[in-house]
């Protein structure tokens, strides 16, 4: 071959190589997005079925319930996410991470089941006694907006004018 | 009265990097000779002036960690008179504003090593390295005393502190940062050299050579650092995992890649003077990234354990720090780059193909990991909504690059430079092929089960290690000295054959048992069973912990006790799983502590694992310290 002709080899194929590893990248990427829904959210019907999602909130003050009966170590546990005004129900098999309360922030990776249960795979740990974690945080605050804005939209007849 | 004078301190050492970074790049460019030799003398002096003002401010603050004066602010967040005596000293590190003292600590002491260990070099290239140095220290003082001031007063004076987090209270943390910065940092140096290239217009065999040992130290600091993080999630976060793909963990990792590419190419750029633009970049990209690591892990966007405190003065700070250090440096790229000479003659095949294959690879890995780690932050700062990438996407992506780049070395490192010939590789390489298949084809087996991906990880493993030796006997068989960087090139190419063998031992391999324990209870993953003895209220210096016995039987004989603790600390009331690990050296067994599952405390949720092979990550890690330590060493480097 001539040098040019090699060059151009080495280019081309350069190329061709960086173009299929960028699909395969963007391909792997696109796949494997994970969406944030606030139990809102998933009530009204926006989060997929059958695809993983993640779901965050509060534990619901006293919704925390072991399966005690699942022998053979099974560990299930069932707790429901609240934003305070939509709540969700959860089961997750497995160990809780250590910062997992009720009435603290959670947030939880998985699947809607044909029942509405959110079935967990993983109960996300964060390391801080009061840390919330920012996607918790979020659903709560787009919680109280949509109140603070339905409290606008239908205000309390006001008797008399000024 | 300390604080203040480390704050002090802190002021006069911005004052003197301002010095430091502008007289000496001053006196390059003057025209007057004498004018020029008395700027470019400056370098030196300043250097050693600033470290020793920072050095002091960073003493000051360490003796109010010391002496628990919570009259300043960060240390009452940060420390507490409970804590032992050795955590309070690395609780310096242990907030935002007290680890970026530690970066330009770290920054100011590298730099007087280059002032110290350029005896050789011309003064004008030691000017400007420095004076580029300097610069980067003005901006990150201006950083700590106009945003995290960690010497700000607290009035009145808190009666004690917060505690340091408890997961941060740990002989790892005590170490791992310092190690992680010094990577890091040790990446500006090679960033200086760089950009003293460019500013000169000398882009040749000559800079190179400088560079690389530099590039080296913080390239072995950086694996160091990253392994160390490693190990500590694996035993302190109680979860058995060591990489999680975690935004901090990407952040490290990044630099890593592309300086693994930077070294390799440096290495063509001296010996074949080809690439020098291509290293130039990876020099820049490796800087950048560790800044943007620093801003990921400190301007409190992520989601993560590090992410200390969230304020978005640092974060835009930092940012643009960023924009203005990237900017300058391509923009002194663009107009410098064409007058840079084309290297030597290389042919289609040849050990700088293999070389440029990888390092093509190495980016374009780190560009996919750039991706799933910033898009989360881009889409949320865009108000598109909220969505994370996981370790699913990293795994799927990671490995299939980094599989060739793996697979190449041996045949790269065969090949010779400008010309070398695909038959005579395959026909030098055919025996180890032979054995690494056959090896991987029968390992599966010995190992407890033939998978595709067992056998394929540990071919890969296989094939480095024996291809590495087969290298090493060749040579040894020869006469004439051998040199320290031929070891070291060697011996970390190999730790890279551990380090693969370890993780595909780990993925393959593991036995992970999530049960309800009593006491008397067993539970048995073969050859081994565990049976829990006894649960035990016990106290630490800061806090109290409820401590399993856990006794691992082997044929009926008890083969050791591990003591897994669930800790509650008295000043954050914040729970913490201390991980039972017995280490062999071809597995580990690691028991933690979950949480009681009834009132009286008395059944337990236990995780056990079987863990093959997790000794030989740490071994790989540390085998490629080794080697890049020795290839530092190497005499060439110290004329």
């Amino acid at each position: 071959m001539k040098p040019r002709t090699k060059r151009f080899a080495l280019i081309a194929a350069g190329i061709v190589v960086l173009c299929a590893a960028a699909a395969f990248v963007l391909n792997a990427f696109q796949s494997n997005l994970v969406f944030f829904f606030t139990p809102t959210q998933v009530s009204q019907g926006e989060a997929p079925k059958g695809r993983t999602f993640r779901a965050g909130g509060m534990v619901k003050e006293g919704s925390l319930v072991r399966d005690n009966a699942a022998a053979g170590g099974g560990n299930t546990v069932r707790f429901v996410i609240t934003d305070t005004v939509h709540e969700m129900p959860v089961t997750y098999v497995g160990l809780l991470p250590d910062l997992f309360k009720e009435g603290k922030g959670v947030v939880a990776q998985g699947k809607l089941g044909e029942d509405g249960v959110f079935v967990a795979s993983e109960v996300l740990a964060k390391h801080d006694e009061n840390y919330m974690p920012p996607e918790a945080q979020h659903a709560m605050d787009q919680a109280t907006a949509a109140k603070a804005a339905k409290s606008v939209q239908t205000p309390a007849p006001v008797k008399g004018n000024p | 009265m300390i604080p203040e004078l480390g704050n002090f301190a802190l002021m006069l050492a911005a004052v003197v990097a301002v010095m430091q970074g502008v007289l000496p790049i001053a006196g390059t460019l003057v025209r007057n000779p004498q004018t020029q030799i008395t700027l470019q003398s400056l370098a030196r002096p300043t250097a050693a002036l600033q470290f020793v003002l920072i050095a002091f401010a960073f003493g000051a603050l360490a003796t109010s960690f010391l002496n628990n004066d919570f009259s300043v602010l960060y240390v009452s967040q940060h420390s507490n008179s409970l804590l032992p005596k050795p955590y309070q000293f690395a609780a310096v590190w242990g907030g935002h504003e007290g680890s970026l003292l530690l970066w330009v600590l770290l920054l100011s002491l590298w730099t007087v090593a280059v002032a110290v260990f350029s005896r050789s070099l011309p003064l004008d290239m030691v000017a400007r390295v420095i004076g580029v140095l300097g610069l980067i220290s003005v901006g990150f003082l201006l950083f700590i005393l106009t945003t995290s001031n960690p010497f700000e007063r607290l009035l009145p004076a808190a009666l004690d502190g917060k505690d340091l987090n408890p997961l941060l209270q740990d002989p790892g943390l005590v170490i791992h940062p310092p190690m992680l910065y010094m990577g890091y940092v040790g990446m500006a140096v090679a960033f200086a050299f760089a950009v003293s290239a460019l500013m000169s217009g000398r882009l040749d065999a000559a800079w190179a050579r400088w560079s690389r040992p530099w590039t080296v130290v913080a390239w072995t600091f950086l694996t160091f650092g990253i392994g160390l993080g490693s190990w500590w999630a694996y035993y302190e976060l109680g979860w058995g995992g060591w990489w999680f793909w975690d935004p901090v963990e990407n952040a490290s990792l990044m630099p890593w890649l592309v300086g693994t590419a930077l070294i390799h190419s440096l290495m063509v750029t001296e010996k074949r003077g080809s690439f020098k633009a291509w290293t130039v970049l990876l020099a820049i990209a490796a800087f950048s990234l560790s800044l943007l690591g620093t801003f990921l892990v400190r301007s409190g966007v992520l989601t993560s354990v590090h992410a200390f405190a969230s304020d978005p003065k640092r974060g835009v700070f930092v940012l643009i720090f960023l924009a203005v250090v990237v900017g300058a440096s391509l923009t002194l790229f663009a107009w410098r780059a064409p007058r840079v000479a084309l290297g030597g003659r290389m042919e289609l095949v040849s050990r700088e193909s293999f070389l440029l294959a990888n390092s093509v690879l190495l980016v374009v890995a780190t560009a996919a990991v750039l991706l799933g780690t910033i898009y989360p932050l881009i889409i949320d700062a865009l108000n598109l909504g909220k969505l994370s990438v996981g370790p699913p996407y990293f795994n799927a992506v990671f490995a299939p690059l980094l599989v060739p780049t793996v697979f190449l070395i041996i045949p790269g490192s065969v090949a010779r430079w400008r010309d070398a010939n695909v038959r005579e590789i395959a026909h030098k390489l055919r025996w180890t092929f032979a054995g690494a298949v056959a090896l991987a084809v029968l390992l599966p087996f010995v190992l407890g089960g033939w998978s595709l991906g067992a056998a394929f990880g540990l071919f890969l493993g296989c094939w480095v290690a024996l291809g590495t030796a087969q290298q090493v006997i060749l040579r040894v068989s020869k006469p004439g000295r051998i040199g320290a960087s031929f070891w070291g090139q060697h011996i970390a190419h190999f730790g890279m054959a551990v380090l693969v063998i370890g993780i595909t031992g780990v993925k393959c391999y593991e036995v992970e048992r999530d049960v309800r324990m009593q006491i008397g209870d067993v539970v048995t993953i073969a050859p081994y069973t565990f049976r829990l003895n006894s649960l035990d209220e016990v106290r630490g210096p800061n806090y109290k912990a409820v401590r399993a016995d856990v006794q691992v039987l082997r044929n009926d004989k008890v083969i050791e006790i591990l003591q897994p603790e669930k800790r509650r600390y008295f000043s954050s009331a914040m729970a913490m799983t201390e991980a039972g690990i017995d280490s062999g050296f071809m597995r580990d067994l690691y028991v933690s502590l979950g949480e009681p599952l009834d009132d009286a405390r008395t059944e337990w949720s236990m995780r056990v694992y079987y863990k093959p092979f997790v000794p030989w990550l740490w071994g790989g890690v540390l085998l490629m310290v080794l080697g890049g330590v020795l290839a530092a060493l190497d005499r060439r480097y110290r004329q």
